[in-house]
């Protein structure tokens, strides 16, 4: 370490917790870090305690290096790595970058999960670090993302095809809710927009589910899908195809 | 040497194509393994599905079931205390069985054995309906004296009651201990004449000697073997098998290790009956038949389904108690199977395969307990095969070789759920467990039980402050551990003495060198409780409420505290140094026959009945509550997923538990990846990341919460749903209901 990286001020970021899982966050077991804060309010939402930043706790980066150094041995073994998500971790640029950062430094794998509405903020270095990009597109339908997420998908896509010219490995996350993305015109654009992304390795159906309820009542605010059906498996399965159609590898 | 065996006209060398000298010499079944063994490092595609044979048998065994699910037991020889030829042959289907014999005449019937304890028996038979024998009880209660008797005769007022309020539990005084695995393998490659032959060498070794009073019991202990010996060759013959030479097939191989393996059940109700380690033994005649075209894969499966069918159907007669401290009726028909060598090569081979195709085959089933030593090393197709069987059954356990291996050699097996042991070299004492939560409420009372008031443990100053101090506390429970550590030595000790007296395990021990390695296995429970307990004096404030009595009945804890089980050093090092001086203060206390002090840290499902004896704990747990089993986590209070729980668990120090430390993990499916086809990798990860930072065993579950709540509402669809619980399976719809609800509430690593 130079002396000049000595005296700089510690990079700190705001976290909501840690997590160890297996499979379903990049590939293997992942020390999964969920920052705090997030510029999306999407109706599904299974976490709404991480939407602000201010409820989470913050951090230096040299603790949660700590933390995740108490694992390197048993990531390394057990095929896996680490995925910063959230929340948003673009919405913490410099924390995100900082600790992909060091995470590569100790030869670990990385995973960044973001909705990519932030994308602009990730630097291209920033993604260097990243060994794969976990990117959420919620619909691909302009007005059905407004309405499901309160936000804009261009600044999504616009991502996407930039991991693409960069090469960035990427998985697409499509969460499936009936009634609100089981539209087959817009999984068809989503499908073919993918289709055309060479970075893009595959896609995984996230069936809608309401294991977040219990959250939304301890924070005493309304869960907007409370009553919204969960997906069978026969839908489950038709988007999946619906990907397949496209040569899109789905799960 | 060679042997030959004539049938009819044809001469067979048996040990043809075989390679090494040194196992011809002298008794070595490892040498042998080690000569002969075709490790196998493809994967699982050569594997065969069940017969119309192997279909029928088990279709006609499992008829059975219900009824003895419905009964208790589907019925039992009270008149005829059992001894390896003390009942005529049985048969399931005569006709298409393989591998035969059974404990007594007929499938599931189970046999008595007094020599435990006549009450146990009169107990057991009393509960499903029948009558004692006069005859029997006349003779055990009148000319026999029991191990059970015995102990009594011995024991102390004071670990009569240490016994009584539950603090020393579990304890083997009035049953068979059992935990000793003959080397079944011996009867196989060398047939019981030369068997014989070799301890009678044995013997005359002592002739020389002084007759001491070891010396004299090693003597008629010898003698004991060998008639044991000629007892397993007489039994053999009422059903067509020559053991005295050695096997010459695959067929009579599996055969031979069977009737070995029955001997011992026919005489012995032990807490665990383990079979060893035979499949890659086995492997070696499956491979030479094979070679010789005598078999083919579907034959050679047959061969393994056939004898596995055997081994699901050991029955013992015990009581409704002993069922429910140990779930269900657990035999521990324990198989290692795998591991690396000492020369490096796997140990994992074709039949290693096979012995876990069983469990498609026939179904899922506790029994046999199979158990893979696992190293990252072993090949990648046996590691991807063993994790889906574990994702589609739940019914393997997990043990880490490279712990064992240094210790007990590579060819060790375990008996039981975490006991390692070389085969045929060395036994155990066991000696089930202490309550060390409880103990640390007796340290706060003075040694006064908190559920009954009673002194139990000898009378010393309480805690008399209103909030509990560490220091104080640790110092009390630092001496009340002492107390408990002497009274405990001492009365295994009488326990094990009385049982080599009066129930002495002749045909294990003829299948053990001469003179065996003994170990005494001591063990402990509630060790989560207990760290939790001092974690949250230690770092938040803990009042105590005392009755009118004084004596502590409750703890209000003010903060948080870091808890056991998060990979957190502050807690997992309180459990650490726990473990380590318990077995600090076993060690010094003399054991009889100068066995080694091990222990483990495992309950079976007992951890239920221990919670249930032990009152309210200082980290918040209401008293009888359960405990966590084994070395887990409290229930719920590991809050960083499985693996972080599992690194917990691996800081316990195996070199200071060698009896065995257990972790019961219980994935969802989704928990192990949101893409089937990945879900077998990821938990071959975790076990390569678990075994690979020092953890020594792992139970595997793999199911969802509403499978479970099912089952428990439905049992009569789940008859074959198997769950592993602290090194064991078992059939869930056999768990009491209280038991169910305690899976059910153990942490499910579900990933939302």
């Amino acid at each position: 370490m130079t002396t000049a990286r000595a005296t700089e001020k510690a990079v700190t970021g705001r976290i909501h917790s840690w997590d160890l899982s297996t499979g379903v966050d990049g590939p293997g077991t992942r020390f999964v870090l969920f920052v705090s804060g997030c510029p999306l309010r999407c109706l599904y939402c299974a976490n709404p305690d991480t939407w602000h930043m201010r409820d989470g706790r913050e951090v230096t980066v040299d603790e949660v290096m700590a933390e995740i150094g108490k694992y390197r041995a048993f990531l390394t073994a057990a095929g896996g790595g680490v995925t910063i998500t959230g929340g948003e971790p673009l919405l913490q640029p410099a924390f995100t970058g900082e600790v992909l950062r060091r995470c590569k430094e100790t030869g670990l794998h990385t995973a960044l999960d973001t909705s990519g509405f932030l994308g602009t903020r990730a630097t291209d270095e920033l993604l260097t670090r990243t060994d794969l990009v976990l990117l959420d597109i919620k619909s691909f339908d302009v007005s059905a993302y407004r309405r499901l997420t309160g936000g804009e998908l261009t600044p999504t896509l616009n991502f996407a095809t930039r991991l693409d010219r960069l090469g960035a490995r990427t998985w697409i996350r499509y969460v499936l809710v009936p009634g609100w993305t089981d539209d087959p015109d817009a999984i068809d654009g989503l499908a073919r927009f993918v289709a055309g992304l060479e970075s893009v390795e595959r896609v995984d159906i996230l069936p809608f589910h309401k294991l977040g309820a219990p959250k939304y009542e301890a924070l005493g605010i309304p869960f907007p899908l409370r009553d919204a059906p969960t997906p069978g498996r026969e839908l489950v399965e038709r988007v999946r195809r619906q990907f397949r159609a496209h040569g899109v590898t789905a799960h | 040497m060679t042997a030959t065996v004539t049938t009819g006209s044809r001469t067979t060398e048996v040990w043809r194509h075989f390679a090494g000298t040194r196992w011809r010499s002298r008794i070595d079944v490892r040498d042998f393994i080690q000569a002969n063994y075709t490790p196998y490092t493809g994967d699982a595609s050569f594997l065969a599905g069940p017969t119309d044979r192997t279909r029928a048998v088990w279709a006609k065994v499992s008829a059975l079931f219900p009824e003895e699910r419905r009964k208790g037991i589907l019925d039992v020889d009270a008149a005829t205390p059992s001894t390896i030829t003390s009942h005529a042959p049985g048969w399931i289907d005569r006709d298409r069985e393989l591998i035969v014999g059974l404990q007594t005449d007929a499938p599931l019937k189970r046999a008595i054995m007094p020599n435990g304890g006549l009450r146990m028996v009169e107990n057991g038979l009393k509960a499903y309906g029948y009558t004692p024998d006069p005859f029997v009880t006349r003779v055990f209660g009148t000319y026999r004296k029991t191990h059970n008797d015995g102990v009594f005769d011995a024991y102390t007022p004071e670990m009569r009651a240490a016994r009584k309020a539950g603090i020393i539990t579990g304890l083997p005084d009035a049953y068979g201990r059992g935990r000793i695995i003959g080397d079944y393998r011996r009867v196989a490659l060398y047939g019981t004449g030369r068997l014989i032959e070799a301890k009678h060498a044995e013997r005359a070794l002592l002739d020389a000697r002084p007759s001491t009073e070891h010396v004299i019991r090693d003597r008629e202990e010898l003698a004991e073997q060998i008639r044991a010996l000629g007892e397993l060759t007489r039994m053999a013959a009422s059903y067509g098998c020559d053991v005295s030479r050695p096997a010459t097939t695959a067929h009579e191989a599996v055969q031979w290790l069977y009737l070995g393996y029955l001997a011992a059940v026919k005489e012995q109700n032990g807490a665990a009956m383990s079979l060893g380690r035979t499949s890659t033994f086995l492997d070696v005649y499956l491979q030479r038949d094979l070679l010789e075209g005598v078999v083919d894969e579907s034959r050679a499966q047959e061969l393994i389904d056939d004898f596995v069918i055997k081994l699901r159907i050991v029955r013992f007669l015990r009581t409704p108690e002993y069922d429910a401290l140990f779930s269900g009726d657990p035999t521990w028909v324990t198989e290692s199977i795998g591991g690396i060598g000492r020369d490096g090569r796997t140990l994992v081979t074709r039949t290693s395969f096979r012995f876990l195709q069983t469990l498609y085959n026939l179904g899922p089933a506790p029994e046999p307990n199979l158990t893979v030593l696992w190293s990252p090393r072993l090949p990648a197709g046996f590691k991807e095969f063993c994790a889906q069987v574990s994702i589609d059954t739940s019914a393997v356990q997990y043990e880490s070789d490279d712990l064992t291996r240094p210790r007990t050699g590579d060819d060790t097996a375990i008996a039981c759920c975490v006991s390692a042991m070389a085969v045929g070299r060395q036994m155990q004492f066991f000696g089930a467990r202490v309550n060390l939560a409880k103990a640390l409420l007796y340290a706060v009372n003075g040694g006064r039980d908190e559920i009954s008031g009673e002194q139990v443990a000898p009378d010393t100053p309480p805690l008399t402050g209103e909030y509990l101090d560490y220091e104080e506390l640790s110092a009390a429970y630092d001496r009340m551990l002492d107390w408990l550590a002497a009274t405990y030595v001492n009365a295994l000790n009488v326990i094990h003495c009385m049982h080599d007296k009066y129930a002495y395990e002749r045909v294990e021990m003829a299948l053990h060198d001469h003179p065996v390695h003994r170990f005494m296995a001591c063990g402990i429970a509630g060790l989560s409780v207990a760290a939790d307990s001092l974690s949250a004096v230690r770092h938040a404030r803990v009042k105590v409420i005392r009755d009118d009595t004084g004596l502590a009945v409750d703890y209000d804890v003010e903060g948080d505290f870091p808890a056991y089980g998060n990979n957190d050093d502050r807690a997992d090092g309180i459990a650490a140094a726990l473990v380590e001086s318990f077995m600090e203060k076993v060690r010094r206390h003399p054991t009889y026959r100068d066995a080694e002090h091990t222990q483990s840290v495992l309950t079976i499902t007992s951890n239920v009945v221990y919670g249930k004896h032990t009152g309210n704990t200082p980290d918040g747990r209401r008293a009888g509550a359960p405990f966590a089993p084994g070395a887990n986590p409290m229930n719920g209070r590991d809050r960083h997923g499985v693996a972080a729980s599992a690194l917990s668990v691996a800081k316990l120090p195996y070199e200071q538990a060698r009896d065995g430390i257990s972790l019961t993990t219980t994935i969802t499916p989704e928990g192990l990846g949101h893409v089937p086809a990945e879900r077998a990798g990821a938990l071959v990860g975790i076990l390569d990341g678990y075994m690979g930072a020092g953890g020594f065993h792992m139970n595997v579950n793999v199911l969802n919460r509403a499978t479970l709540e099912d089952a428990m509402e439905h049992p009569e669809k789940y008859p074959e749903l198997t769950i592993r619980v602290s090194g064991y399976a078992v059939n869930f719809v056999r768990l009491t209901r209280e038991q169910q609800l305690d899976v059910i509430s153990r942490t499910f690593h579900g990933a939302l």
